[in-house]
């Protein structure tokens, strides 16, 4: 397109020397926190976020409960640090929105008939801000999910495509993301049912068509990280059963 | 998606008993819309303003455009901003106070479609670089929820838009002018029940269904926006179906309404 065909790319790498379909390195940690039910902490290239899920539990404020189901809540929020410039605390309508479409990515595969007039909730901290946070919170929150004890049908994994100087990138970075042609975050089932699906930038139909194929490519990158991360808490588990800081134990 | 709309069991196998036949509720096609009504200029006081009805929904958009201070990483741009209303008036399950969460999408969707589309030539807002800019505010009013409110809502926004002059001479900066826009975005929705796709939904449509996935595309047939909505999932194929459709649904609506 413009002056960013010469910055986006060098040598056929991105300005990290990723290749255009390669994701951030990503760290997953099971179990972090000592007093949610689960919880995880994920690092998704420079994204740092904690998450955490308290339940099944009872509703407050009762009206919200439902007779057949569990509800499930899930509260995005960013730190004030964790962006540039600094962000205002609270819920603005970008992490509602987020919140929303987070919860509904993550609520297909909880198994809320079995915890009537009860409430699943997730809580998302965003501690460090680098592009895909929605995804990350979601990766983390599954695993969370996991980690809690909640009857789930599958994993949920999330990872977005992007498109910078006319080309389809996996894990758009900050940089790719301010300044590139397009985000499409998803999220979806280890067997590709999609749950959540947006997009903002300029795509024709074809390259929405392999954005998507490229974002669930990386999602079923990040599910294998989910799962690997899962296996190792659980499997120490039961070599050492009584670890003082392992809180599920007691 | 309305969340809080309830229907009623026998309501919902009629529905779905009617799908199996290949049928819906208003004896529509699976991808055909309900007829679609536009009227610009409807309010005078605004700088823009359209009344839309798809079927028995009507959205009211006014546009008001005032100076202010542009975004310091933007200080040759106009801004704007959008807000959506769900006025009680709308819906028995819409309550006063300030906007829920489907409140909330509804206004960032019809954003990101306006936005994302460019369709408003924001360097064409700036008075002073870095002083003043023209901010235009998209308000929707949401006046009967009969469902599908997001398309009824995006095509009230650019209609709207459509048919605003800035009000420079009120503001001593010359005399009014037509407001450039260089794109008709026009967003189209579809729920998914049952493995089958149906677009713009009816309110009744929308509460049975768990997904929904609104597709804004561009006049040159380019997407510009995407949502997926509701606690439901949707394969990849799903989605290419509606992307196709919903194009073909958009140009139609594009070529019938807005474009002179």
């Amino acid at each position: 397109m413009d002056e960013t065909d010469i910055s986006f790319f060098k040598d056929g790498l991105r300005l990290d020397g990723r290749r255009a379909d390669q994701l951030r390195p990503v760290k997953i940690e099971v179990g972090v926190l000592a007093r949610a039910d689960g919880s995880c902490y994920i690092e998704m290239g420079g994204n740092k976020v904690i998450a955490a899920v308290y339940g099944p539990r009872e509703v407050h404020p009762r009206h919200l409960q439902e007779a057949t189901r569990a509800i499930v809540r899930y509260r995005y929020n960013m730190a004030s640090f964790s962006v540039e410039d600094r962000k205002r605390p609270g819920p603005d309508r970008r992490s509602q929105e987020l919140s929303k479409v987070s919860r509904e990515a993550l609520e297909p595969v909880i198994l809320t008939s079995f915890f009537p007039r009860s409430v699943i909730d997730v809580f998302i901290e965003v501690l460090q801000a680098d592009a895909g946070t929605r995804t990350a919170g979601i990766n983390a929150a599954a695993v969370a999910l996991a980690d809690a004890g909640i009857p789930m049908k599958s994993m949920i994994s999330s990872c977005a495509a992007g498109k910078v100087a006319d080309t389809i990138v996996l894990d758009p970075m900050k940089e790719e993301d301010n300044f590139g042609q397009a985000d499409l975050p998803i999220a979806m089932t280890p067997s590709g049912d999609i749950t959540l699906l947006q997009m903002d930038g300029d795509l024709t139909r074809d390259e929405f068509q392999r954005a998507v194929e490229m974002a669930m490519k990386g999602a079923r990158n990040i599910y294998e990280l989910q799962r690997a991360a899962l296996v190792k808490k659980y499997s120490q588990m039961v070599e050492q059963p009584v670890r003082g800081d392992v809180h599920v134990c007691d | 998606m309305s969340v809080t709309n309830v229907i009623s069991e026998i309501k919902k196998d009629f529905i779905y008993n009617l799908l199996l036949k290949g049928e819906r509720i208003d004896g529509r096609k699976f991808d055909e819309y309900r007829e679609i009504s536009i009227q610009r200029d409807v309010i005078r006081k605004a700088e823009g303003s359209a009344l839309v009805k798809i079927g028995s929904s009507q959205v009211l958009v006014g546009i008001k455009m005032q100076p202010g201070e542009p975004f310091p990483d933007t200080p040759n741009k106009g801004v704007i901003i959008t807000n959506a209303e769900l006025v009680p008036l709308a819906s028995p399950s819409f309550e006063p106070g300030p906007p829920n969460e489907v409140g909330i999408e509804l206004a960032r969707v019809v954003d990101r479609g306006v936005r994302e589309s460019k369709a408003v030539d924001l360097e064409a807002l700036c008075i002073v670089p870095g002083k003043q800019v023209w901010i235009v505010f998209i308000d929707v009013h949401i006046l009967d929820d009969c469902g599908n409110l997001i398309d009824a809502a995006s095509l009230g926004a650019i209609a709207a838009l459509l048919s605003t002059k800035v009000p420079a001479a009120r503001f001593g900066l010359g005399e009014d002018y037509v407001l450039p826009i260089r794109d008709i975005p026009i967003a189209t929705t579809a729920i998914e029940f049952n493995d089958v796709l149906m677009f713009d939904p009816g309110v009744d449509e929308e509460a049975i269904a768990n997904t929904r996935l609104t597709i804004i595309s561009t006049a040159n047939g380019n997407i510009c926006g995407s949502q997926k909505s509701g606690a439901g999932m949707l394969k990849p194929e799903q989605v290419y179906r509606i992307i196709d459709i919903a194009c073909e649904n958009a140009k139609g609506i594009r070529e019938k309404f807005l474009e002179a």
